[in-house]
């Protein structure tokens, strides 16, 4: 039957029965989305959004309350944005700059992310992970009632799994029993442990972290301001290897303590265990009330390939990282961001299927660089033998006497977005004195125009952005949104910093998840039409 | 960029081979580690350079593997 697995902050999507349960033969949709967390929930808007219909099946009714990810990153926002959810969600959001680095009782270095002008969001926001999914639902009941074509099933459970070459046929549980349903493309979006990938026998690997984090969620009024407070060696009592202590909404703290290997879990939980850690910690006559316990480990890996013929994976289920620099969901929205339009595309027969190859490649290539960095942070963090101690403390002692080491003290490097550095649609760079940040496979970077901001004017399509010239004739190509700017539209600068660079005007093809494609000093209209045929994978064929 | 450096380059060798034990002199052993850790961080950011660093770890290595 339909156990419960975790308890619900949010029920947002109760079950009702479908008539795909009534039906005779199993009725074929053209994407299914498995698997309700925020990467699959995301998926489903995207898709949505495109016009693509698509039916999202989780095996519960709501979002979990388990407190996982509290920090949601500028890139993540931005996507929200587009799919018109990002607004809430930094209205909940605390926004932090200041990060504090302490060693046993002194303190390392602070930092400030000090985040750069001319840019919509801020580098960071701190919002619990069952809001943010509760943000995007409601945005998808907002595009279901004009019209968008998702559907969102509770309480259906997917129990069976078989894969043809151009199709997968499901088997689902349901509080009325089962029912079957077939997909054109299956997405799966069901976490970390995955019981489609081991269904379907695919491998999962990497490297295993022999440690364990307790974390407790709090709700205090005490004055800590808002920061974020990272311990190495904590001086206070049974604190274990290191903590961190960040702000919530609604005056919820976030602690999360390193406790070690070889641990009793039951009774590291008990209440009055986790107590006496947070007294230590928080110094005598500190009020609080515990919200939210729970002790994790974790793994980083992924599968060797994220796209197996019509099954396609996302998020946790196809990679998984430590916590520290926060890239586990907001890489999860980055998949979809990269997939949403391209499966659009193959549907709506705009481009081959081969362009879902791109996917894979490119989004392997962000779960590398997620999972280095994210294995570094962890080895400086938990030193795995004592010569890696040794230069740990060594950098931690040099850190407080001398900015040049600062660079290397990394409790977490915080989640940026991946340049898809020779991806196969990347097409020409061709502006001499173009900045690098801009090259082809970068995600754009923000500016402001005006009262609005850049990112706001690219639509869900590809974008002919033109700056300081105009176009030849005929050279939009079918399809593609012409945004023609001068670098006057930004009083600041930036915009030109960021696009122009040394040059003098610029034409930038951009893809629909806002990454750049192609770009030139004064492109043929010939030269524009190869880089937009082969940003569609029409020239993979 | 520069060549990595295998010939003589310090102008005092006897004077900075005392120093560096005198460095060292009453540190226990595990002060001692500390200390070098210190010391080659301190010495890879005078260095700065990724190749020149990358050259002088495979030339400890490389010694080190000798005899
Ligand atoms: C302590 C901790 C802190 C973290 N902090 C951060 C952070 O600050 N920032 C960040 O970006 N990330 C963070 N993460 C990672 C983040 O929580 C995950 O990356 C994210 O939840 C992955 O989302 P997902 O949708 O891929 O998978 P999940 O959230 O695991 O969702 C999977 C969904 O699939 C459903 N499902 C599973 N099997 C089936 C089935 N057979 N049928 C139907 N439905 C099914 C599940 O019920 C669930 O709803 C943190 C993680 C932990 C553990």
């Amino acid at each position: 039957m339909l156990d419960d697995r975790y308890d619900l902050a949010f029920r947002l999507y109760p079950y009702e029965r479908s008539a795909d349960q009534d039906a005779a033969t199993p009725v074929r949709h053209p994407v299914v989305v498995l698997g309700g967390g925020p990467v699959g929930v995301a998926m489903a808007l995207d898709l949505g959004l495109r016009g693509v219909p698509v039916v999202l099946l989780d095996d519960h009714e709501g979002v979990g309350q388990g407190s996982r990810a509290i920090c949601f990153a500028k890139r993540t926002l931005e996507i929200c944005d587009r799919w018109g959810a990002a607004l809430p969600m930094v209205e909940k959001g605390v926004v932090w700059n200041l990060g504090k680095v302490f060693h046993e009782d002194r303190k390392v270095y602070e930092f400030n992310l000090l985040p750069e002008e001319g840019h919509r969001f801020p580098a960071f926001i701190n919002l619990p992970q069952p809001w943010f999914e509760r943000y995007l639902v409601e945005r998808i009941r907002a595009a279901q009632a004009q019209g968008a074509p998702i559907e969102i099933r509770g309480r259906n459970q997917v129990t069976s799994v078989e894969v043809d070459e151009d199709h997968a046929r499901l088997e689902v549980e349901t509080p009325e029993g089962p029912y079957s349903l077939e997909a054109d493309w299956l997405i799966g979006c069901d976490g970390a442990g995955s019981p489609l990938r081991k269904r379907m026998g695919l491998d999962f690997e990497g490297r295993v972290f022999e440690d364990n984090f307790l974390i407790a969620d709090i709700r205090m009024t005490a004055d800590f301001p808002t920061e974020r407070w990272f311990w190495f060696e904590p001086p206070f009592k049974s604190s274990g290897a290191s903590c961190l202590l960040h702000r919530q909404p609604d005056d919820i703290w976030r602690v999360d303590f390193q406790i070690g290997w070889d641990i009793d879990r039951e009774k590291e939980l008990r209440e009055e265990n986790v107590r006496a850690r947070l007294d230590a910690m928080l110094g005598e006559g500190v009020d609080y009330e515990i919200v939210w316990t729970s002790i994790y480990r974790f793994q980083c890996r992924r599968m060797r390939r994220f796209r197996h013929g019509p099954v396609i994976f996302a998020g946790d289920s196809a990679h998984q990282v430590s916590p520290f620099g926060a890239r586990g969901a907001n890489s999860g929205i980055q998949d979809v961001d990269n997939l949403g339009w391209k499966l659009a595309a193959v549907l709506q027969g705009a481009a081959p299927e081969a362009l879902l190859e791109s996917y894979d490649s490119e989004r392997r290539q962000a779960a590398d660089e997620n999972i280095l960095n994210s294995s570094r942070s962890t080895d400086f963090i938990t030193p795995k033998s004592q010569i890696s101690h040794v230069f740990r403390n060594a950098v931690l002692d040099l850190a407080e006497a001398f900015p040049f080491a600062r660079p290397l003290v990394n409790s977490g490097r915080l989640s940026l977005p991946c340049t898809y550095d020779g991806s196969p649609l990347n097409g020409a760079d061709a502006l001499p004195g173009g900045p690098a940040r801009t090259r082809p496979g970068s995600p754009c970077p923000d500016a402001r125009l005006g009262q609005g901001f850049l990112l706001g004017r690219l639509g869900q399509g590809v974008t002919l952005l033109t700056l300081d010239c105009a176009l030849p004739e005929g050279a939009l190509p079918e399809g593609v949104t012409h945004l023609a700017l001068s670098s006057d539209d930004d009083a600041s600068g930036a915009l030109a910093a960021r696009y122009l660079g040394e040059a003098a005007q610029a034409v930038y093809l951009i893809r629909p998840d806002q990454h750049v494609a192609a770009r030139w000093a004064a492109p043929e209209a010939e030269a524009i039409r190869v880089a937009c045929d082969r940003l569609f994978g029409r020239e993979m064929t | 960029m520069s060549e990595f450096v295998t010939d003589p380059n310090l102008a005092d060798p006897d004077g900075f081979y005392a120093d560096l034990l005198a460095a060292h002199e009453g540190l226990s052993e595990e002060e001692s580690a500390a200390f070098n850790a210190r010391l080659i961080l301190v010495l890879a950011n005078q260095i700065g350079a990724p190749e020149t660093l990358r050259a002088a770890l495979a030339a400890a290595a490389e010694a080190g593997a000798r005899g």
